[in-house]
């Protein structure tokens, strides 16, 4: 239970607690991969970027930018060459375990039923299944898998398979979360309730968020920041503060406030894009 | 929580409903009357057949008894046919749970290692082209006429399959979720736990499935080198005895144990996965 922080236990209506959200420091990140033609790629060149405790942060930018080699390196799958990251100010030793993260695709096991998927950090951390079940069964009716508890990953909808992986990644109680394009493979409207659904669990939670994206306007909608990424080598181009307030609802996307947002950071995009 | 998302969350099971196939159980072994009656008109036609042409021919019941006498011969000898039956399907599900044993542990075992993997897998890949059977010899002189080298002899047969079988599945564990549980802080035994050993199941079966098809076969042969008891010994016994039907009704009976075996496994392989939709299972009837 040592690696869990008790910071995302339900409450008997089913609402996440809050959590305070740490600040995550990226400090000049380096990598690189051979390819099999033994050719040197570099995806990251002095790579750096900081989202402050609670703070929600987008990177966008164009695809092979080295973006997923950063939640990488942030989450601990990977080492970089040179550079540092640092939680609080402080560098992690080990990074594994340090972070939640939800990769591209859900990642469910598939012979896991979805209150068991939704714990296996928990029953990772030992906590005891009964105890674990317990937590999360509140929270599966918050998160719209009320009555799918028991159900295989197959028999849930993509957009469920989603809020499980992001369930999963909630209830791990970590500080910060990066979420590697969450919602990359999902249908506009699925997409759009889940962006929702994702900014009120956020504004409960009060963890610190990086999220990539690949999409100008979810990136104005969720984030207060937006890292624009060059083309690789991978590294910060810009950066954009998005001025909307908070909380953002559906309302906003068709106000010109938004469009104005969303012309900006399309207009730092092109200009980065440029190879 | 606000009404919105109240509103949201509500709908989306209702939406999800339809496209979630209703939970029904995987039916590996349900029948199906278009798959079961096509090779049974077969299988009559050819037992007719049989029936007719050595009543009209009068063939020497020496060389090809009719199927009545068979079952009529079989079933008369059944007292001495029992033992018989009891022995050999001890050796092959003796031998069966030896191998599969042997055969997770090393593949567990390659699976962790590099060393081991490099050592043994090319070895054990190789040792496949090795003709078991003439093994069996060595086996009697080396472990005597008594039940264990037939359950040896089995064993071998079995032991690759599953072997090579739960290599396989295990190295076919998903990268993507072992990653996704290393970022959760998983250990090194966890992932095989957690992930590895539940991605090898399949795989592990199919190779079980393999294996067993030759469990009674590779026990009776290990009867005919030299043993006391068992359908080997009984066929053996009825050959030098002239009595060719109660030849016919061992190997009808070892086909038919083989076939329960093989049933059996796939029981235990549904039961072991009640995860799979059953679309997968289907495919594989």
């Amino acid at each position: 239970m040592s690696s869990v922080s008790p910071l995302l236990q339900a409450d008997p209506a089913g609402a996440v607690q809050r959590a305070p959200g740490a600040r995550l420091e990226a400090r000049s990140l380096r990598k690189s991969y051979r390819t099999s033609e033994g050719a040197e790629v570099l995806a990251l060149e002095d790579a750096s970027l900081q989202a402050a405790a609670g703070e929600f942060v987008a990177v966008i930018g164009p695809s092979g930018c080295g973006k997923s080699t950063l939640f990488h390196i942030l989450a601990g799958l990977e080492d970089p060459e040179a550079g540092q990251v640092l939680i609080d100010g402080s560098v992690v030793e080990q990074r594994l375990g340090a972070c939640a993260f939800m990769p591209q695709r859900d990642g469910l096991l598939p012979w896991r039923r979805t209150i068991d998927n939704v714990t296996v950090g928990l029953s990772l951390a030992g906590v005891p299944r009964a105890e674990a079940h317990e937590r999360a069964g509140p929270l599966l009716e918050r998160f719209g898998l009320g009555g799918f508890e028991r159900a295989w990953p197959w028999q849930l909808s993509g957009g469920m398979r989603h809020r499980a992986a992001f369930l999963r990644t909630a209830l791990l109680g970590r500080p910060a979360m990066l979420l590697d394009e969450p919602f990359g493979a999902l249908d506009g409207i699925t997409r759009a309730d889940l962006q929702h659904w994702l900014l009120e669990v956020w504004e409960q939670v009060g963890s610190t968020v990086l999220l990539i994206t690949h999409d100008v306007a979810e990136a104005v909608y969720l984030a207060d920041r937006v890292y624009v990424f060059s083309p690789r080598p991978g590294r910060v181009a810009a950066t954009l503060s998005i001025e909307l307030p908070r909380p953002r609802t559906l309302e906003m996307l068709g106000t010109q406030e938004f469009a104005a947002q969303e012309a900006r950071l399309r207009e730092a995009l092109r200009e980065h894009s440029v190879r | 929580m606000s009404a919105t998302t109240t509103t949201l969350v509500s709908d989306a099971p209702a939406q999800s409903l339809e496209q979630a196939p209703p939970a029904r159980r995987p039916s590996t072994l349900r029948w199906r009357p278009h798959h079961v009656w096509p090779p049974a008109l077969v299988l009559l036609g050819v037992v007719v057949l049989w029936e007719v042409l050595t009543s009209t021919l009068h063939v020497s019941t020496t060389v090809l008894p009719g199927p009545a006498l068979v079952l009529e011969a079989t079933w008369e000898d059944r007292a001495n046919l029992w033992p018989a039956i009891w022995t050999t399907t001890k050796e092959a599900v003796l031998g069966v749970a030896l191998a599969t044993v042997v055969a997770v542990a090393l593949a567990v075992a390659i699976d962790w290692s590099r060393t081991v993997r490099r050592s043994f897998y090319p070895l054990m890949v190789t040792s496949q082209t090795l003709p078991i059977i003439v093994l069996a010899p060595l086996v009697v002189i080396w472990f005597g006429f008594g039940t264990a080298p037939k359950i040896g002899l089995v064993a071998l047969f079995t032991f690759f399959p599953v072997a090579v079988g739960t290599v396989q599945g295990l190295a076919s564990a998903d990268p993507d979720a072992m990653a996704l549980l290393r970022t959760m802080g998983a250990s090194r035994a966890q992932l095989l736990l957690r992930v590895r050993a539940p991605s090898a199941v399949p795989q592990m079966f199919t190779g079980l499935k393999v294996g067993v098809t030759y469990a009674y076969v590779s026990a009776i042969f290990a009867e005919y080198v030299g043993a006391e008891q068992g359908l080997g010994v009984y066929m053996q016994a009825s050959k030098n005895a002239f009595r060719t039907e109660l030849v016919f009704g061992a190997i009808l009976v070892t086909t038919l144990l083989t076939l329960a075996l093989f049933v059996g496994v796939a029981l235990l392989e549904r039961l072991a996965m009640p995860w799979r939709r059953p679309s997968q299972s289907e495919v594989d009837w």
